[in-house]
């Protein structure tokens, strides 16, 4: 070999962390066809018919890529940017809890029209996010509290203070029902007037999502706030020495994630459920928003591809003659392949060095 | 005065209950990360560890048998992860963040497998014994002041409980004893600090971060098996749900030391039992009640825990020749 700092494009290819999640992604689904064939299944044969619903009509593209991945590509986001500043935002989840809850207050409580409306549920999302995110960011800097260990504890909050709500006289159904009031027609989002051929429930919050995933691109990689951000990711210490306030830096990281997440759940109330129902256990959109931006590799344009992608095999998942857990052991097999697909990386670097060394 | 003692009966009865298991988990991610692997895989060993404990207890009918198989069961999810943490060097966030996707997929389809297209397992016949069960009768029957020891009394109510409870606390101070009065627990603890300087003495990194990581495993296997065959009789999907991170937590709030680990599990423990007794009153609303263990261990976490000192090698593989 002549060139010693030029890659060749098979060499290139090894390195780069798309071919191993493919790679993994292949992997995870042959170990999801293996525990099809213990089942008695056949692997082709379900595979096709996953694919097949997932692909079969406009309508159900519009559940795959549209209904089922708005929360993803929002939490998968709030996940990846957190990682950016080396904090692992586990608190997503409560996040998400909060955003709905707040949009389901403000949709079924104030009378406005829609051009009003829906803004102001979002922003409520938003501020109320930020606060729930930041809180945490407040504790880690103020106190030194462990900030994993707080974001658990606030999803658990999160959790029976929706369900707190959702049994209050004034907000709950009544009939003994265990869900909210519907949330007024203004607040609605859903696109069912004038694209009929999709799913009542695709809505514009996909609009929303993508310019999510165009801004925190933007805020990443082209301004100061995410250079800091990522310097302190990198290196706490140097950052601070450069002068930059990484406590500062810590709290704006941790509230742009809960805005994320707390978007996520707004928009899931606004375009999809149209109330909140009380939780009999997590759902689980937070924690499989770190799935995501595994997937992803932490950058939005993949963030965007793994929800897209987590999406349509949720969906699929739900219309699939087999136990739909198998969607998830498939994806547990993805994630813990990208894990490992370090050591991968190590020995095709190692073999290198020997080579031409 | 009658009442009172009832009511504290039934408070530290539930929280006698509710403890175990986390103390199994606790204890099992304390392991975990002393040897210096953050084992965020705790709540999906759980889940695996109580679907194999009501499973096997189900078609066998012998608890002790399911006991074992559960601890085994959550020792191979913990294996997996430490080949991916140790052998692969992979991040132990993501790779702990995999198991619990997988632990949980898994247990809950193979259950619809075993139990025709059903999320929740059949009860077991048999549940853990209550070991000092003959004790008491024999007491209450024999003693003059025998009184103390009858049935659902005081004492019944809350020493007379299932034998997991006794393990768990007995392993306390086995762990601790382990941790800190033996050559292995020097090692384990050099591991997890400053694992260059452990090696350069002749430690096996590799070795002691497998034992340590595997029997995290299969101690959060026993706590999940405490659930299904102690506290309830049968698994459902949602049985664990965030016990293995509340075991986490309590091992943070316990500063990596069995002992402080398990103050933490018993203060969630009470507070759970709390809930149980204050939400029987329904004065207060339940989910209003339910939040108090996690505010409890906020405010704790800042004013009385301050900064937990965590093993200065916790989340980073070890590569020999750095």
């Amino acid at each position: 070999m002549n060139s010693k700092n030029k890659l060749s494009f098979g060499e290139r290819l090894l390195e780069s962390a798309f071919t191993y999640t493919l790679i993994s992604i292949i992997i995870g689904f042959i170990v999801g066809a293996v525990a099809l064939v213990i089942a008695g299944y056949d692997p082709i044969e379900s595979y096709g018919k996953l694919f097949g619903v997932i692909f079969r009509s406009t309508k159900n593209m519009s559940y795959s890529f549209i209904e089922y991945s708005v929360p993803y590509i929002l939490t998968g986001l709030s996940v990846a940017f957190a990682f950016k500043t080396g904090v692992f935002n586990i608190g997503a989840e409560g996040q998400y809890v909060m955003g709905s809850v707040a949009a389901m207050l403000v949709g079924v409580f104030v009378q406005a029209p829609a051009y009003i409306h829906i803004p102001l549920c979002i922003i409520t999302a938003l501020v109320v996010g930020a606060l729930w995110g930041g809180l945490v960011g407040f504790l880690k800097v103020r106190f030194g509290a462990h900030e994993v260990l707080c974001m658990i504890m606030f999803n658990w909050i999160a959790y029976y203070f929706s369900n707190f709500i959702v049994n209050l006289k004034s907000v709950n159904v009544g009939d003994g029902k265990t869900w909210s009031r519907l949330i007024q027609d203004t607040a609605k989002i859903t696109t069912a007037d004038w694209l009929p051929g999709l799913s009542p429930h695709a809505h514009f919050g996909i609009f929303i999502a993508l310019f999510c995933v165009v801004l925190i691109y933007y805020i990443i990689n082209r301004t100061t706030l995410g250079f800091k951000l990522k310097a302190v990711g990198f290196n706490r210490s140097a950052a601070e020495y450069a002068g930059i306030n990484a406590n500062g830096s810590v709290m704006a990281a941790l509230s742009i994630s809960g805005m994320l997440a707390s978007l996520a759940g707004a928009l899931q109330v606004m375009g999809v459920t149209y109330k909140i129902s009380q939780f009999a256990g997590q759902e689980g959109y937070g924690f499989q928003g770190i799935t995501v931006a595994l997937i992803g590799g932490t950058n939005p344009f993949g963030v965007l591809l793994g929800a897209e992608f987590f999406g349509a095999m949720k969906f699929g998942g739900t219309r699939f003659d087999a136990p739909s857990e198998i969607v998830d052991i498939i994806m547990g097999c993805i994630v813990l392949c990208i894990a490992i697909s370090n050591l991968l990386r190590l020995v095709v670097r190692n073999k290198k060095k020997g080579g031409t060394v | 005065m009658d009442q009172v003692l009832k009511t504290l009966g039934i408070l530290l009865n539930a929280t006698l209950m509710y403890t175990p298991p986390l103390l199994f988990a606790a204890l099992g991610s304390c392991c975990s990360e002393k040897s210096g692997v953050i084992n965020i895989g705790i709540e999906g060993m759980m889940t695996v560890g109580a679907f194999t404990g009501a499973a096997v207890g189900y078609f066998s009918g012998d608890p002790w048998l399911a006991f074992i198989c559960a601890g085994l069961a959550g020792a191979l999810f913990a294996f997996i992860h430490g080949f991916a943490c140790i052998t692969c060097k992979a991040d132990q966030t993501i790779s702990g963040t995999a198991i619990n996707f997988l632990a949980s997929g898994i247990s809950i389809y193979v259950c619809r497998l075993l139990f025709a297209g059903n999320t929740e397992t059949h009860p077991v016949p048999n549940k853990l014994p209550r070991i000092l069960n003959s004790f008491f009768e024999w007491c209450s029957a024999n003693l003059s002041w025998g009184k103390a020891f009858e049935k659902n009394g005081f004492l019944d109510n809350v020493f007379n409980t299932y034998a997991s409870a006794y393990i768990a606390f007995l392993l306390v101070i086995v762990i601790w004893f382990i941790f800190y009065k033996t050559r292995f627990g020097l090692r384990l603890r050099a591991v997890g600090e400053h694992p260059q300087a452990a090696d350069t003495l002749g430690v096996n990194v590799t070795l002691v971060r497998y034992i340590c990581v595997t029997l995290s495993g299969l101690l959060a296997g026993l706590g999940g098996a405490s659930i299904t065959l102690a506290t309830v009789s049968a698994f459902r999907p949602s049985i664990v749900i965030g016990q293995g991170f509340i075991a986490i937590a309590a091992v943070i709030f316990g500063k990596f030391k069995p002992q402080g680990a398990m103050l933490g599990c018993i203060l969630f423990g009470f507070c759970n039992g709390l809930k149980v007794v204050v939400g029987s009153s329904g004065s207060i609303p339940v989910n209003i009640i339910s939040m108090i263990p996690y505010v409890v261990t906020i405010i704790a976490l800042i004013l009385f825990v301050g900064k937990a000192h965590v093993p200065a090698a916790n989340g980073k593989p070890y590569i020999k020749s750095k």
